[in-house]
């Protein structure tokens, strides 16, 4: 079991005629066929203006709707560039998608807060932006992380940062433990989905035994996912957050990780998870450790 | 993106946003006659760096000098003028170093009746943009916020329709404005939250916000931060950036695509991503080192960007050793492991260097490195590659 992609999943790529929207899907989709042969995952893209043509064997469609109706997909991958990407989100939403995964990096916060008013009345799910996307391994991925580190299993990964939660996965690995799904909910200061939804998904899903979750410096949703910890999620859960030695003020790469006016940084939230039972490694090096040691509590 | 006081007032002026009266001098006989044009009976000199306290703060060069100065004539704003241009003001936000001031900004003097404080921000929690208000202005918001948070109002409003009218007034009123200034909080507040929209701001703050004599809401001060990923669509924006208010480093970084921020340690790290290079800093620290700085290379660097990114970690003096720390997703060690040899040659390291690599192509990027012969020290994983940095250093 898993959350968020399954089986039934079937993808669209919203920029697919970009560089790194094609790449992207040819990758998906060759990890979709190692895991899933002979079934068509990924089944095409949308670039207005480029409907009617191909590109890889990829149908290239003019409309999110459009390329839903002919497809039969569920799902969109954006890789659309910044200044069309909020757009494009709500092109997906109101095209109906079960789950929209934004990878593009750079998209302006004004243009996302406009994004998540017009979810307010959708029923799509949006994950990212800024992020590495979905991966349920053994099944699909849905995003830029490479397949080959995941292995099936029973752990969920809920992670702010794209390299991290690779490094994440691979410790998790070298202690023997596979994911059930790892998403990156990306590292903006305003996005589509928090902590806290995937961790009712999880604490929900038969298929997923612990929670890892990796947090950043800047604002409180650790702090938040920590309370809802404490109340609703019975499975083990430990954490990671990066930025223990960032500087005040400074914008540590993310949009979102920068620590401002005393709020927001990593000894506060370390503190919130570890007192509602987390347990939190103090090193990156011991993600696979600290989960390890959650599951025989 | 941050831009001066002056600057922020032009923007303000020309959105409806009251301002006092303000003339730019670059020098001593400008600030004299930009008094004149005021034409008194007071004006003040303020230094215009991007770092706030400068009221409080004096020049490194002659501690008896503030870095706003409030003069009677034409001839005192030229005296104060001489004093300040070139020189370095250090306040509480500027460090030690403090900074050197090219420009002044010489303003009316307004007859203040009440001194109030006004900051814009996004509220991820919220999920939009939230006004805040106190009545304690001229103080730090932070400290307010810590000793009388019941000082503290805030006033979230929705990012396309604005501040409505009763919002404002709700504020007015919660901050004992008299009736006339209601009427003017009316049109200032809503302008203001509409200027933060429009510029794509991620922070103003007026601090003072003023209540004239004459109960006019006004601002004395303006603090902007912009949205770096929205200035595509302000080029008027991007024309007033200060290349001088900011770290050399940071911008040539910048400007090749990388994510650099220098810090006060001796390792210089190396990581593609922002998660993984925060964490990397971490682990040094943790390990008993100091990190050098925050270096970002992104998931599709090329190689021109790995080699400027060594360049511009061994360009700081206080490096001693580095640290690379590499997960190849999209990027692909033997990437890394080229550029890294190819800084060898072109750039030189006279410092030890730690490389840690996993992720794609990673067999044939440690083939390489050991092909190289070069005095390169891997390591296994995270924390084995920070003991081995950190040791590297021989303390």
């Amino acid at each position: 079991m898993s959350i968020l992609v399954s089986r039934s999943t079937r993808v669209i790529t919203q920029g697919i005629t970009g560089t790194s929207g094609l790449f992207h899907s040819q990758q998906c989709r060759a990890y979709a066929a190692e895991c899933q042969p002979g079934v068509d995952v990924f089944v095409g893209g949308v670039t207005p203006g480029k409907g009617g043509t191909s590109v890889d064997g990829f149908a290239v469609f003019n409309s999110v709707i459009e390329a839903r109706e002919k497809t039969g997909a569920n799902t969109s991958m954006v890789f659309v560039p910044p200044p069309f990407c909020a757009d494009a989100i709500l092109e997906a939403a109101d095209a109906g998608m079960d789950l929209i995964v934004a990878i593009t990096e750079g998209i302006p916060v004004m243009d996302m807060l406009r994004v998540r008013r017009g979810l307010e009345s959708s029923r799509s799910r949006l994950i990212g932006p800024n992020c590495p996307g979905v991966i349920t391994p053994g099944v699909a991925k849905i995003g830029i992380m490479p397949g080959y580190i995941h292995t099936p299993g029973t752990i969920g990964i809920i992670s702010k940062s794209g390299t991290l939660t690779y490094e994440a996965a691979w410790q998790l690995g070298r202690v023997g433990l596979g994911q059930s799904t790892a998403i990156g909910i990306g590292g903006d200061p305003i996005n589509g989905t928090d902590y806290i939804d995937l961790l009712e998904m999880f604490q929900n899903d038969p298929g997923t035994e612990g929670i890892l979750m990796i947090g950043e410096i800047g604002g409180s949703a650790e702090q938040l996912a920590a309370e809802y910890i404490k109340s609703y999620v019975k499975k083990p859960v430990a954490g990671f957050i990066a930025g223990q030695t960032a500087p005040p003020g400074k914008r540590m790469g993310h949009a979102g990780a920068i620590i401002s006016g005393g709020g927001g940084g990593a000894a506060e939230k370390m503190e919130a998870l570890r007192a509602v039972g987390v347990i939190v490694s103090a090193s990156p090096g011991g993600m696979g450790d600290a989960m390890k040691q959650a599951l025989k509590k | 993106m941050k831009i001066h006081e002056y600057q922020a007032k032009q923007l303000f002026r020309a959105a409806g946003v009251a301002v006092p009266q303000g003339i730019v001098a670059k020098t001593a006989d400008e600030a004299g006659q930009a008094f004149a044009t005021l034409g008194g009976p007071i004006a003040v000199v303020k230094s215009q760096i991007h770092a706030g306290g400068r009221g409080k703060g004096t020049f490194k060069e002659l501690p008896a000098q503030r870095g706003v100065v409030l003069v009677k004539s034409a001839a005192e704003a030229a005296e104060n003028a001489k004093r300040m241009l070139g020189q370095t003001l250090v306040t509480i936000q500027t460090g030690e170093e403090g900074k050197v001031v090219n420009t002044l900004f010489v303003e009316q003097g307004v007859k203040i009746a009440r001194e109030l404080y006004l900051g814009i921000v996004v509220d991820r929690e919220v999920g939009g943009p939230v006004l805040i208000m106190s009545s304690e202005g001229g103080m730090e918001i932070e400290e307010v916020a810590k000793h009388s948070p019941e000082k503290i109002l805030s006033e979230p409003f929705d990012a396309v329709a604005g501040l409505y009218p009763y919002q404002a007034r709700k504020l007015a009123y919660a901050l004992g404005l008299d009736a006339t200034a209601v009427r003017s909080a009316e049109k200032f507040l809503p302008q203001i939250c509409r200027f933060f929209v429009n510029y794509d701001c991620s922070m103003v703050e007026i601090n003072p916000l003023i209540i004239t004599e004459d109960s006019q809401m006004m601002a004395l001060d303006g603090k902007v931060t912009f949205d770096d990923n929205a200035l595509f669509r302000h080029k008027d924006v991007v024309a007033l950036r200060d290349l001088s208010e900011e770290d050399p480093s940071e911008v040539k970084a910048a400007d090749t695509g990388l994510s650099y921020v220098k810090l006060n340690g001796n390792i210089g790290c190396l990581v593609n991503g922002a998660g993984l290079a925060m964490s990397t800093m971490d682990l040094i620290k943790i390990h008993g080192g100091e990190p050098a700085n925050f270096l970002d290379v992104g998931g599709g660097a090329n190689e021109q960007q790995v080699t400027e990114a060594f360049r511009i970690i061994l360009a700081d003096k206080n490096v001693k050793a580095v640290l690379v720390n590499i997960f190849g997703g999209i990027m692909k060690c033997d990437v890394i492991v080229s550029a890294l040899l190819n800084a060898y040659e072109k750039v030189g390291f006279n410092v030890p260097l730690v490389v840690r690599l996993e992720g794609t192509n990673v067999e044939k990027a440690r083939e390489m490195l050991k092909a190289s012969g070069r005095p390169i020290i891997s390591a296994s994983d995270l924390t084995d590659a920070a003991q081995k940095v950190v040791k590297s250093l021989g303390i």
